[in-house]
């Protein structure tokens, strides 16, 4: 069997290990899709009528934002099943078998990755509720949501990363989450970039998650009443479906190998 | 030099290993005919871990070379994998997966078929007496058969060498005897087996030949018998009433016995190596009669392996299930002495 075959297979069964874990375990899924939704809803009726003059207009805004969280926030729970697995021992099973190098890393991120489509679905039911509506193109749509999967996908490469550097479960499950907070909030993912002081409004705007979400406002159709959440100037604001692809391929470029290597350093000692 | 003979399952040659300034391994040799059992035995620490974990690929040597089922674990580790099946010292089972699953899962990234792999996880499920739960997440298991599933899983691709790493730590006496049978039969079957404990009577039980391993080193090797006749003769232990006797039985066990007894207080126990067996007791027993010691108990030992670890090492190689199992944490245990 050729070695992508080989890859290809092993992936699959550990993909299909780490979705039964899932479906066994309802509350994994409840925490990846009860987050996003306690955000709409906060956001939605706690901050919507503060921020801006138009609390609907707020709420169309607000959902391109936490999609773009959402998605990003898929890092974390790789994180802690990357630790969990080599705390268990389940790694040293699987590397003593003559199975391809890569498949645990492949087969973890494409779980988490089927887990995320699962809290998007979730999430666009809960903004329909608010009043969210796709206005754009079905094409369009399709675009924003493939987008956010890859998006989702390239942060989970992070995440497998700082698992495996976490060293125990107790620390990724800090360290998973710590490190998204600021990276999610100083962007336009639930205010506007452009309203940030100096420094905040730089690392916002080249911040990935801002242009995932800006992205995905274009693509859902949703920009059309911002009103005084608009955009600056900046060539990533203005490029966000273009800027959102290369940072999730530099993510994937940069990461994927630092995991894989990491995966041989740490299942070897 | 050319790879080993086929009939060498296993052979290691002057594994060296160090964790930071900690020495695990320094220069382990050692040869499995193959379709044989060899114990690798030793108290925690003592590098046992260490070399299973290169054996089977998980971990590379700092020097020496290691050979399995043909194969050099550095150069070939996919072919190495291919011929060994492992059972680690805690179950790595899934523990959302059912019995069933978790062997399936391991047939398929063996390479084998779907349909090859279900049928072989069918059939180990009702081999390893899991029929009735084979179907159950097995979370819901007890620690004896979630061994024994880990055990299967180490033979979903019957493979040449099987490497069991203190297959029965931490299991209660029922869960030992479970998996000492399910051992047995494995090697009935031809397999050859590598066997880390550190449980003397378990490497009694099962191993053909038995390595005595601290400190990173192999301090002694060969069958059970012959490490015991290394000890030497018997010993008679006698336990009195009272302890203001003890040092009568003392002076007449000095008398009866081929060195100097030792007397634990606490038991109102005295022991003492003899050369004449059963001759030395009656000889004993009549003595202390003669002097009106009452004797509340009396035995005479062939020395076990727990008498030879210690004259090999200094220190007993007893059971501490609760100790860290980690090699590189934790050092040789604290000599005791008698």
């Amino acid at each position: 069997m050729s070695v992508i075959t080989a890859n290809a297979r092993d992936s699959g069964v550990v993909t299909w290990r780490n979705l039964m874990n899932v479906r066994r375990q309802p509350d994994l899924l409840l925490g990846a899709t009860l987050q996003p939704i306690m955000f709409v809803l906060l956001f939605s009726f706690v901050f919507a009528n503060s921020i801006g003059d138009d609390p609907a207009a707020y709420r169309e805004f607000l959902m391109g934002g936490i999609f773009a969280q959402t998605v990003a926030f898929n890092s974390a729970y790789t994180t802690i099943g990357m630790a969990a697995d080599l705390e268990k021992g389940v790694i040293d099973r699987f590397r003593s078998l003559p199975m391809a190098r890569a498949a645990v890393l492949v087969g973890r991120t494409a779980a988490d990755l089927a887990v995320s489509a699962i809290g998007l679905l979730v999430m666009s039911l809960c903004g329909l509720l608010v009043g969210w509506r796709i206005r754009g193109s079905f094409l369009d749509a399709v675009t924003g949501y493939l987008l956010l999967l890859l998006f989702s996908f390239a942060m989970s490469w992070i995440g497998a990363f700082i698992g495996l550097i976490s060293g125990s479960v107790q620390v990724a499950q800090s360290a998973g989450f710590i490190w998204m907070f600021p990276v999610s909030f100083i962007s336009s993912a639930f205010v506007s970039a452009s309203s940030m002081p100096g420094p905040l409004k730089a690392f916002a705007e080249w911040n990935p998650i801002t242009a995932i979400a800006d992205a995905a406002r274009d693509l859902f159709g949703n920009t059309a009443r911002t009103g005084v959440l608009g955009r600056s100037d900046a060539w990533p604001v203005q490029h966000a479906a273009l800027y959102a692809l290369i940072s999730c391929a530099v993510i994937l470029l940069i990461f994927a190998p630092l995991a894989v290597s990491k995966y041989r350093k740490v299942a070897s000692k | 030099m050319p790879p080993p003979a086929s009939s060498i399952a296993v052979r290691a040659e002057a594994l060296v290993k160090t964790f930071g300034t900690t020495r695990a391994l320094d220069g382990v040799d050692l040869e499995i005919p193959s379709g044989t059992v060899l114990g690798l035995l030793g108290p925690n620490g003592a590098g046992k871990t260490t070399t299973v974990r290169i054996l089977t690929t998980l971990l590379k040597p700092d020097s020496g070379r290691a050979f399995v089922a043909g194969h050099d674990v550095v150069a070939d580790p996919d072919a190495v994998r291919r011929s060994i099946g492992l059972s680690g010292q805690y179950a790595a089972v899934d523990e959302h997966l059912t019995g069933y699953e978790n062997l399936y899962m391991v047939g398929r990234l063996y390479g084998m078929s779907r349909s090859d792999a279900s049928t072989r996880a069918r059939e180990l499920i009702s081999r390893f007496r899991l029929d009735d739960a084979g179907d159950r997440p097995s979370k819901t298991y007890s620690g004896g058969m979630r061994r024994r599933l880990d055990l299967a899983g180490a033979l979903v691709a019957q493979p040449a060498v099987v490497v069991l790493d203190e297959p029965t730590t931490g299991l209660d006496p029922r869960g030992r005897m479970d998996t000492w049978e399910i051992i047995g039969e494995l090697v009935a079957d031809g397999t050859t087996v590598l066997l880390t404990t550190q449980y003397l009577e378990e490497a009694d039980q099962l191993a053909d030949t038995i390595l005595v391993i601290d400190h990173g080193k192999v301090i002694a090797g060969g069958t059970a018998d012959q490490l015991k006749a290394q000890v030497g003769g018997e010993r008679l232990e006698i336990v009195v009433a009272d302890a203001a006797e003890l040092a009568a039985t003392a002076q007449v066990l000095a008398e009866v016995g081929s060195d100097a007894p030792t007397t634990e207080e606490h038991q109102r126990k005295v022991l003492v190596k003899v050369d004449t067996g059963p001759k030395a007791l009656v000889e004993a027993l009549r003595r202390l009669d003669q002097q009106n010691v009452s004797v509340l108990d009396v035995g005479l030992h062939r020395p076990t392996l727990d008498d030879v670890f210690l004259a090999l090492t200094g220190h007993l190689a007893e059971e501490k299930p609760e100790a860290e199992t980690d090699d590189k944490k934790t050092k040789g245990r604290k000599a005791k002495s008698r």
